[in-house]
């Protein structure tokens, strides 16, 4: 019998419905797995019992004859961003020690509702913000990669959703879910060998999930390949009356529509993205997925997105802003940590506690978005990078007369040793550098596994798509992946 | 357009004041401005509170269209701009009545832009002296929760149930010069919104609060430094804010001080104002747009029917009144203060119509003339407002009838409207149970008025002598005679003939 | 613009985080480098451009005026540190 926790979401399901194994023994092999591999810190809580009676719930439905719902019997990880009722949810970040929210995020429900179980919370980078796992304040966790240099050097499993991409690559778990502000889908998939997609900004609910930067936060499904993304996408995504900028649509069955025959379609190749002193490694990772996209019948044209440099700065301007205001709410008042030195006043209270609960890097973004909103620099920094924002989704617009999807690299190099960056927060930022655009303009974008560097190590591309062109997105992944025949895995040390 | 007059005589002079007033009143909705939970007034502490209004993490506001549609309405009856794209911006600061950590408000794209109050400083003679008062913008904001100091020795409590209810705050022009000025202003914004329906205008429950911006200069010079006293909860408070708070800044200036822009709390118990040292430290709001909504657009359809739920408003109205049914410009001031007293009036002049079979404009002077004298002194005696009135509007337009058509005296007709309070019984009733039908029967009022005249017979001399203010008393005499029931216009015709 | 420890110890308190000198210090330099960096949006040419809303074409959506919620005063009070009587207590506020 095949070892089940080396099967993905579409095989666990379609066995679980045949019958070939049932949901508990599914949980059961997941669960061991996370169990056993502490050492890779992915896992902040484990929550065997919530993926058990998911299972058992699945399996009864299957007895009594009922239809299984799309990830029927699929346990997943829980990045720690989403609020799951009774489980203590942290964003990785003391601030919110102990606290179990009452209540569900959405896009949870919405996996429940769908089948899925769920194994645990993930870690992350505290408050998503960062591309690398270290900014967790229960440690960094450790990509289940490896260099073939024969050194064991930890490597970072990307950030901000690390312990997702890590629990996939080491078969923890067959799915996660991530979130992506600037590329924390995107960045940590590529750096192990997995598949994932941000869609659409709107598509899945905010509600429940703890904001980072509102107008760039989006959730989105982490797997092993395309077929599982599409599923999951479409478990997750939906309109929710409780998140004011949810699209109220109907979600496409993206499963049903994946097709790798690109004819007809026209794929642009962003001439801004070939950076002065590219990777070479990475660049030939670009040129190879150039050809396969045209292996399946596209037409590859190179196109312009002259703002592409500015976008990264806007970044940083925009989402440090938004998450100095988001992140006022941990105060020690209403939950979490309290910090309350001997006759300390509120405000005296307020100021322990956040210096206290929260991490290095979210103290400098809460600084820097508080300095660039102040009084008298408003202007010169958020409006002018909301301008430049507003330029930079004006390039898509005018890329899409001219082609269906684009094809660039994922991020600037494979995985890095931790601590390599950790002391240069711009070298660190520089690693979304071909993530971030796609996230300012609220676009759909994946990564998928493109072949490995000469380390050894999982390269990805993206495929950046038009507003609600997931399928778009889905089919040139597919494409990539058809061709690419991605089977490398990490050795496990663990 | 009038100039105000109001100076305070310092020691060196003449001071002007200038006023603004920034409004916070509240919407009348059921539910708060960007979550699902009640409103409602006086519940158990943190009762009406939902996880948005916590804020817990992973929440997000979603507008409620009522509050939209009230601003809108009220927009459009201060006669001032709708926006019709609008934007919700944080306004950051810490506090533990802020859950969030910043208040959803409107700074940079109000919903309504500028409009103007016309306000009258004269009751008795509303449409002399007027003056308009500019109306820089309303803005949709969240209300703060409220903190308990006295409940527990080192700490404060917290409630939140009214954190997230929605407030309108309307920002005047600095165009006020009295306190009278600002206490017109404000009652006349107050019985707008009324109208309007947008808000209760309920201060004592805190849905209506002004923050008081004052400042003095010499006639003529430009503005002075002004300061800012909070959350003052009645006219009254207001006008003694500005009183106070001017003639503090007088006192500082002529002493050869200057004025610190600052926060000011007024203390009713000391009718003073001073300063709030504990909300001065570095006030940076860091607006910027709330990025969990998106820029609110109003389209053709929904203004329209904005424009078409707007009732007839107060200058109108009373306008209409003078106009239309003749009503002095007093008593049409009067009836139209208060939404509920027009309504009143409104239901009783129908009834009046109907009742004597004339048109409105023939029995509203009536109908005026009872409700401002009869109803409204019984209203007083009982302490009862008009909305719990004993009597329905049906029941004063049978009696205003039956006076009408001299069924009855106007004298017996407040007997019976007593009668009427006690009872609940219906005036017709009341007379035809009570015989207190007037008699037009010529031969009994001739015999009343011969016993009176023989009775009187020293007076009758000195009437006959000139002294002809005596009529009243016989017709005093008579009527007391016939116990009221006498049909005066008999009585004074039967006297003169028999006098004379 | 370069900031000074001054201007980080003030945005320090306007953020509510307490900051030792020397990690105001430390501050002052990063603070500078990712300002630094950030600037270089000044030389794009936005003449003519609104600053960017909404990301997806989208419009505001507005709810129904019905309570839908509230009443559930254990769950607000259940993660809170210190609750009394019904309250959120914090430190004694003196206005
Ligand atoms: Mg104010
Ligand atoms: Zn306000």
């Amino acid at each position: 019998m095949t070892d089940l926790t080396d099967l993905g979401i579409a095989d666990i399901r379609n066995g679980v419905r045949a019958g070939t194994f049932s949901a508990r023994e599914v949980a059961s092999a997941f669960n061991a797995n996370v169990a056993s591999a502490k050492a890779l810190n992915a896992f902040l809580i484990d929550t065997p019992e919530h993926a058990l009676a998911a299972a058992d719930a699945i399996d009864a439905k299957r007895a009594a004859g009922d239809d299984l719902p799309i990830m029927a019997g699929v346990p997943i990880g829980m990045k720690d961003l989403f609020c799951t009722v009774g489980v203590e949810a942290r964003a990785a970040s003391e601030i919110l020690n102990g606290f179990k929210p009452t209540y569900e995020s959405t896009v949870s429900q919405k996996l429940w509702d769908a089948g899925a179980g769920m194994l645990g919370k993930l870690n992350m980078d505290q408050f998503a913000m960062g591309s690398s796992n270290e900014t967790s304040a229960f440690g960094n966790v450790i990509s289940p990669w490896r260099r073939n240099d024969g050194g064991n050097a930890p490597l970072a499993p990307g950030g901000s959703s690390g312990g997702s991409s890590a629990a996939i690559a080491a078969r923890l778990c067959p799915a996660a879910t991530g979130t992506d502000t600037g590329g924390s889908i995107r960045q940590p998939a590529a750096f192990t060998g997995i598949s994932g997609i941000k869609p659409t900004y709107g598509r899945c609910s905010r509600w429940g999930v703890i904001a980072f930067a509102s107008s760039l936060d989006q959730a989105g499904p982490m797997a092993r390949d395309v077929r599982d993304c599409a599923i999951m996408l479409e478990a997750m995504s939906g309109f929710d009356p409780k998140d004011a900028t949810s699209l109220d649509l109907p979600v496409p069955n993206w499963e049903a529509g994946l097709s790798g025959d690109l004819k007809g379609k026209r794929v642009g190749i962003p001439k801004e993205y070939r950076m002065d002193g590219m990777n070479a490694d990475v660049a030939a990772v670009w040129e190879q997925g150039t050809q396969w996209l045209r292996d399946a019948g596209a037409e590859i044209v190179e196109v312009s997105l002259p703002h592409t440099r500015y976008a990264l700065p806007a970044y940083y301007i925009i989402a440090p802003a938004e998450a100095s205001s988001n992140l006022a709410r941990y105060d020690g008042v209403r939950y979490g940590q309290r910090t309350l030195p001997d006759g300390a006043g509120l405000q005296d209270m307020y100021a322990a506690t956040r210096a206290a609960g929260f991490g290095g890097e979210v103290k400098r973004r809460i600084m820097i978005g508080t300095y660039v909103l102040s009084a008298g620099f408003y202007d010169a920094y958020y409006t002018q990078a909301q301008k430049v924002r507003a330029l930079i989704a004006r390039d898509f617009a005018q890329v899409w007369e001219h082609c269906d999807v684009l094809l660039a690299p994922t991020a600037p190099s494979a995985a890095f040793g931790l601590g390599e960056n950790s002391d240069d927060p711009i070298a660190m930022y520089l690693n979304d550098v071909f993530a971030v655009p796609a996230s300012l303009a609220g676009l759909p974008a994946m990564s998928v596994p493109g072949g490995l560097d000469s380390q050894g190590l999982p390269l990805g591309l993206q495929i950046i798509g038009k507003p609600l062109d997931e399928q778009g997105v889905l089919n040139a992944g597919l494409a990539i992946e058809e061709r690419a025949g991605f089977t490398a895995r990490p050795d496990k040390w663990w | 357009m009038t100039e105000s007059t109001y100076r305070i005589q310092g020691a060196t002079g003449e001071w002007e004041v200038v006023i603004g007033l920034e409004v916070h009143a509240q919407v009348t909705s059921h539910a708060k401005l960007f979550s699902g939970a009640s409103t409602t007034f006086g519940a158990e502490p943190n009762a009406q509170v939902s996880l948005v209004d916590a804020a817990m993490p992973g929440m997000l506001p979603v507008p409620n269209g009522e509050c939209v549609r009230q601003a809108v309405r009220t927009g459009m009856a201060l006669n001032a701009q709708i926006n019709r794209y609008s934007r919700f911006d944080r306004k950051n600061y810490f506090y533990a009545d802020l859950p969030q950590g910043y208040q959803i408000s409107q700074l940079y794209h109000p919903i309504v832009g500028e409009g103007g109050i016309e306000i009258s400083l004269d009751e008795k003679n509303p449409d002399a002296q007027t003056k308009t008062i500019g109306i820089e913008r309303l803005h949709l904001e969240q209300d703060a929760g409220k903190l308990m100091h006295d409940q527990h020795p080192t700490m404060s409590y917290v409630d939140l149930n009214r954190c997230g209810v929605a407030l309108m705050e309307i920002v005047s022009r600095p165009d006020m010069r009295s306190p009278a000025e600002a206490g017109a202003y404000l009652k006349k914004l107050r019985t707008i919104l009324r109208y309007v329906g947008s808000c209760d205008g309920n201060m004592e429950e805190g849905s209506m609060r002004a923050d008081v911006n004052v400042s003095v200069r010499r006639p003529g010079d430009a503005f002075g430094t002004r300061t800012e006293t909070k959350n003052v909860n009645s006219v009254r408070y207001v006008m003694a804010t500005i009183e106070h708070e001017a003639n503090r800044q007088v006192d500082v200036l002529e002493s050869g001080g200057s004025i610190v822009q600052e926060t000011r709390l007024y203390d009713p118990d000391k009718n003073e104002t001073r300063s709030m040292r504990s909300k001065e430290d570095a006030h940076d709001y860091r607006y910027f747009p709330d990025p969990d909504l998106l820029p609110l657009e109003l389209d053709d359809a929904f203004l329209d029917a904005c424009k078409a739920s707007l009732p007839e408003l107060p200058d109108a109205k009373r306008k209409r009144y003078e106009s239309e049914l003749g009503l002095s410009a007093y008593n049409a001031a009067v009836l139209t203060a208060e939404a509920e007293t027009a309504r009143w009036f409104e239901a009783l002049l129908d009834e009046c119509a109907k009742a004597q079979g004339k048109p409105e404009a023939e029995v509203a002077k009536g109908a005026a003339n009872w409700l401002l004298s009869e109803l409204y002194g019984a209203l007083n005696r009982m302490g009862r407002s008009i909305d719990d009135s004993p009597v329905s509007p049906a029941a004063g337009a049978e009696l205003i009838a039956l006076v009408a058509d001299g069924t009855i005296s106007g004298t017996i007709a407040k007997q019976v409207f007593e009668i009427m309070l006690e009872t609940g019984d219906g005036a017709g009733k009341i007379v035809e149970e009570r015989g207190l039908k007037q008699t037009s029967d010529t031969g009994a009022i001739e015999a009343a008025i011969a016993k009176v005249l023989a009775d009187n017979a020293d007076k009758v001399e000195q009437y006959r002598g000139g002294k002809e203010a005596l009529f009243g008393f016989f017709v005093g005499q008579t009527m007391k005679a016939m116990q009221g029931k006498a049909n005066p216009q008999l009585v004074n015709e039967q006297l003169k003939k028999m006098l004379n | 613009m370069s900031v000074d420890s001054k201007t980080v110890k003030k945005i320090a308190n306007l953020a509510r985080i307490a900051m030792t000198d020397a990690e105001v210090e430390a501050m002052v330099p990063e603070f500078n480098g990712i300002l630094g960096w950030v600037e270089q949006l000044g030389e794009v040419d936005v003449t003519g451009v609104e600053p960017m809303t909404a990301v997806i074409p989208n419009s505001l959506r507005l709810r129904e005026d019905v309570v839908t919620d509230g009443d559930i005063r254990d769950k607000v009070l259940a993660n809170a540190p210190a609750a009394e009587h019904g309250f959120f207590g914090v430190p004694k506020v003196i206005e």
